[in-house]
């Protein structure tokens, strides 16, 4: 499905991606859901052959050969998402993504998308709070013309009013059908926002409705001036490239676009929480919902990898603390999880949820989630569930680099939020996590005064009615 | 939403369908090699060695179709039980073993068959494998299991109910398909699973899950005789067995235009206009792909994505997909739109259907349409998941392993006439139906206005239709 917008919210494993968004929602799942190396992978890994330069315009290049198929992914990744924005323009980041389809001088409004797909390639693009990234999929010889068409439309993008218009409209009814009308992205939305109060975290990427519908064409062609530059790009390749021939063509293509000024800082920062804060969403919804956010640090912190390894305790496989408990033993919840991403520019957070079977109540939920943060924090872990986890970690960071453009994915998001070479640093730092450290960060963080609980409680509605008429003739 | 969903991704893999392009496709031409046990079991293989791993498919004909009626659900709970223990392994400890290994292990109903993947690394495959035979062969269905697992699928069933895209499908799936299995969910119905007891699973599995019903695909880091040794070694001691033919009750033909309306307090109108489609074997696929790429399903390059989308800002996502099937699948549109702008939207698919009907496909339109399907064919069997299910694809509908070298010939031949013999053939406006989940209130006439006199008031969504 080519479908030009993919958000990528902080708590995506809760959200619910829909079917037919299937291959960027896939896409979206695999950037939030953390990575890892295994140790060999520092020293003969993946990511050993990789080619990183800067052109002169402070654009940044980072290029992977990958000859398994005469195919390659580009992507183009900006240094700029819904964390670079403010209140009253929340979702320029998103709309902006979306007018990057609509044309420059050189290609029609209509042409960018359609000149891909007729070369047997895919188009898309995805704003998360960090980045904005766009990017192509197809043949390898279709690389010198994409690597040019992206180069135009850094700087050369061309909207009309009636464009900028439409498009609007289309942001919105993505907006009704991620946010509006599904209660758990709506509960997400709320207690992110009670999370955060002084920092751009606070907002859904997508923006406030009333937000969306107020942003003018002006205000965008300023936004666009001023974070589409190749200063604030990193370019990626990987695929069936010659390393220094691809290089070439890339500064052919971006070389001459000047540098622009730096984009302002964001210095925002979220302040210490003293207590515990609790928001509710009333809404029509089959069963409740629980989720709690713990503030952490991001990947400049030591704290980040024994994070990980607590997220995957609680979460992953049907071992896992959460689901073993509370799923399959308690048979309290219907859905249940614990979701932490080093991979932001600024401190977010860490989060655990479940969603109650029929019959439970969220504070049964509530109470089981707690008894299993507690156990983390009062009785170490033991060998064999850390080595557990530690496998776990190692497999999946092959299973993951069976796509390509999961391997472009890992560089340029990397690249964007902190640097790429995290990649060699991520399996070691796991590998050395140890239990004590497991049950130090358990105490330091998930307690109660750093907790957002956001609670989704259904109201009660009537069944919806369904009727059948027979149109004969009238309805078109 | 199961229906669906399996469309949608028919859809990506049709739309996946490729060229002669110089693959890293062995010289003679073929997706891997094909061979076959002595107790039946067909397995494909093919070598990839970029990575530490290997990935098994298995593919067996027990899907939907064969539920019985009122167990619906039967066929999906005997494929995903199989990893809640067997005689010597109990549920918690397949998920230890997995997990400690790192290994992914998975098993799924679908329409047309069940399928049991293993991703694992290459150095725990001998671990991993003992485990699958061990699921596969003496699957226990305990009591408490059974229970277990039913009750989380029926109320995942309801959850899901939040999407009201998932409210449209199951009432259009329902309604177009009345008792035949593709009319219900592949995780089957609340009644359906409730009837369903251990010994049926017992009974189901032991008709159905045999190595003479099954395709085995293997991909990954292993010569062609390591392959041979682990599949014999596994897989030789299967028992064959003789598989019951499924009677199927007929697809009902739809006799004019109906139009469902679900009225639920959200801000968009869920849509599916729809008909039957066809089924894989049927040789208008090919015309039927082309035809849809242009009308909807090419993403920007198709025409309800400019029109609807592009021109008119009416929708995020509006697409149109078709679901062959070893039986005939749906032809469906589907799009969201606010409320206020779902009889205009539906006006405009109906405009477009009616014109690709009447009017011959441009000569650019065929070209791109073409070029697209036949170039982006490579990266369907790019990685070892997607060469794996590729592989068990082409075996399960009969298309040969060499079919990714055929396939630019049976796209590049056809004519704007082919394209529109199959849009007048298969795209039926005036018998059609339509499924409309808004507001309302807030939905202009003919949604938002009551039944119309004489109008058949449609009882609860959730009655059962399967006696």
């Amino acid at each position: 499905m080519m479908i030009n917008a993919c958000i990528g919210n902080a708590l995506k494993s809760i959200s619910r991606s829909r079917q037919r968004f299937l291959a960027v929602a896939l896409a979206c799942l695999l950037v939030s859901a953390g990575f890892s190396l295994p140790v060999a992978a520092a020293d003969a890994g993946p990511f050993d052959h990789v080619v990183e330069h800067q052109l002169k315009n402070g654009l940044k290049v980072l290029l992977l050969r990958e000859a398994r198929a005469p195919i390659i992914s580009l992507q183009v990744w900006y240094r700029v998402g819904s964390r670079n924005e403010e209140l009253g323009k929340t979702g320029i980041s998103h709309l902006n993504e979306h007018m990057m389809f609509k044309g420059t001088k050189k290609y029609g409004p209509k042409d960018f998308s359609r000149l891909i797909q007729k070369a047997g390639g895919d188009d898309n693009a995805f704003t998360g709070r960090d980045y904005t990234a766009y990017f192509e999929n197809g043949p390898k010889t279709e690389l010198t013309r994409w690597l040019e068409m992206e180069a135009d439309r850094m700087r050369n993008l061309r909207v009309s009013q009636a464009d900028f218009d439409t498009e609007k409209k289309v942001v919105l009814e993505e907006r009704r059908l991620r946010t509006e009308d599904d209660p758990i992205s709506f509960l997400q939305e709320e207690v992110m926002a009670a999370a955060f109060k002084a920092h751009p975290y606070q907002w859904p990427v997508i923006g406030w409705f009333h937000d969306i519908e107020s942003i003018t064409r002006e205000e965008f062609l300023q936004r666009y001036r001023q974070y589409y530059e190749p200063n604030n790009c990193t370019v990626v390749v990987v695929g069936d490239i010659e390393p220094q021939e691809t290089l070439k063509q890339i500064e052919l293509a971006f070389g001459a676009i000047p540098a622009g000024p730096e984009p302002p800082k964001v210095t925002a920062l979220e302040p210490r929480q003293y207590g515990e804060r609790r928001v509710v969403v009333h809404r029509e919804a089959q069963f409740p919902f629980i989720m709690m956010l713990y503030h952490t640090p991001n990947w400049q912190d030591q704290d980040a990898y024994p994070l990980e390894v607590l997220a995957r305790i609680l979460s992953q496989g049907r071992s896992s603390r959460l689901y073993h408990n509370l799923v399959y033993k308690q048979h309290l919840a219907l859905d249940v999880g614990a979701d932490y991403n080093f991979d932001h520019i600024d401190p977010s957070v860490f989060t655990i949820y479940g969603q109650p079977l029929p019959g439970k109540t969220v504070e049964q939920v509530e109470a089981a989630l707690n008894t299993e943060v507690k156990r983390l924090q009062t009785e170490q872990v033991g060998a064999k569930e850390l080595q557990k986890v530690k496998n776990q970690a190692v497999a999946g960071f092959y299973m993951r680099l069976d796509s390509l453009f999961y391997r472009g994915m890992l560089l340029g998001k990397l690249e964007t939020v902190a640097k790429w070479t995290l990649i060699k640093d991520f399996v070691p730092k796991i590998m050395q996590v140890t239990a004590a450290d497991v049950q130090r960060v358990a105490k330091k963080y998930l307690v109660a005064d750093n907790r957002n609980v956001g609670i989704l409680s259904p109201i009660k509605t009537e069944k919806p009615k369904m009727e059948r008429f027979k149109s004969g003739g009238q309805v078109h | 939403m199961d229906k669906f969903i399996k469309s949608l991704s028919w859809g990506l893999i049709a739309a996946l369908v490729w060229t002669g392009a110089a693959m890293a496709a062995p010289p003679s031409q073929v997706l891997g090699v094909r061979e076959k046990l002595p107790n039946g079991l067909v397995w494909l293989f093919s070598e990839q060695s970029g990575l530490p791993l290997v990935t098994l498919k298995l593919l067996v004909k027990a899907g939907t179709l064969q539920d019985p009626p009122g167990k619906e659900g039967l066929a999906n709970l005997a494929a995903v039980l199989l990893l809640s223990g067997t005689k010597k392994r109990s549920a918690t400890q397949i998920a230890q073993e997995l997990d400690f290994l790192g290994a992914k292990l998975s098993a799924a109903g679908g329409d047309d068959f069940a399928e049991v993947s293993l991703t694992i690394l290459k150095k725990d495959l001998a671990a991993g494998l003992d485990l699958l035979q061990d699921i596969l062969l003496h699957p226990a269905f305990a009591p408490p299991e059974v229970r277990r697992k039913v009750a989380e699928i029926r109320a995942s069933l309801k959850s899901d109910e939040d999407e009201p895209m998932v409210v449209a499908a199951r009432a259009f799936n329902k309604d177009l398909f009345g008792a035949f299995p593709y009319g219900h969910p592949i995780r089957g119905t609340q009644e359906g699973l409730a009837a369903i007891t251990p010994k049926d699973l017992q009974g189901f599995h032991s008709r159905y899950w045999r190595p003479n019903n099954a395709i085995l695909c293997v991909a990954g880091d292993l010569t062609q005789d390591e392959a041979r040794k682990w599949v014999t070694q596994i897989f030789g001691s299967w028992p064959e067995g003789k598989i019951p033919a499924v009677k199927l009750p007929p697809i009902p033909a739809l006799k004019d235009r109906q139009v469902v309306v679900i009225d639920k307090d959200i801000t968009q109108a869920n849509i599916i206009w729809g008909n039957l489609g066809i089924a894989r074997s049927n040789p208008d696929f090919y015309a039927l792909q082309v035809m849809n790429y242009i009308l909807g399903g090419g993403g920007f390059a198709s025409r309800l994505m400019d029109n609807i989308r592009v021109n008119r800002g009416l929708a995020y996502s509006v697409s149109s997909q078709f679901d062959p099937g070893l039986e005939a699948g749906i032809y469906a549109v589907t799009l969201e739109t606010k409320n206020r702008s779902s009889a205009e939207a539906v006006d405009q698919v109906l405009a477009e259907i009616r014109r690709i009907q009447k009017q011959p496909v441009t000569a650019a339109e065929l070209s791109d349409a073409k070029s697209y399907l036949i170039g982006s064919f490579p990266r369907k069997m790019d990685s070892l998941s997607r060469r794996a299910w590729l592989m068990g694809y082409v075996e399960f509908y009969g298309l040969g392993l060499d079919y990714p070298w055929r396939y630019p010939d049976l796209i590049q031949k056809l004519t704007p006439g082919d394209i529109q013999r199959v849009a007048e053939k298969y795209l039926h406006p005036d018998q059609s139906l339509l499924v409309v989940v808004g507001k309302k209130s807030a939905m202009p006439p003919p949604f938002g206005a009551g039944p119309r006199p004489g109008a058949e008031e449609k009882k609860d969504g959730q009655k059962k239709t399967h006696p």
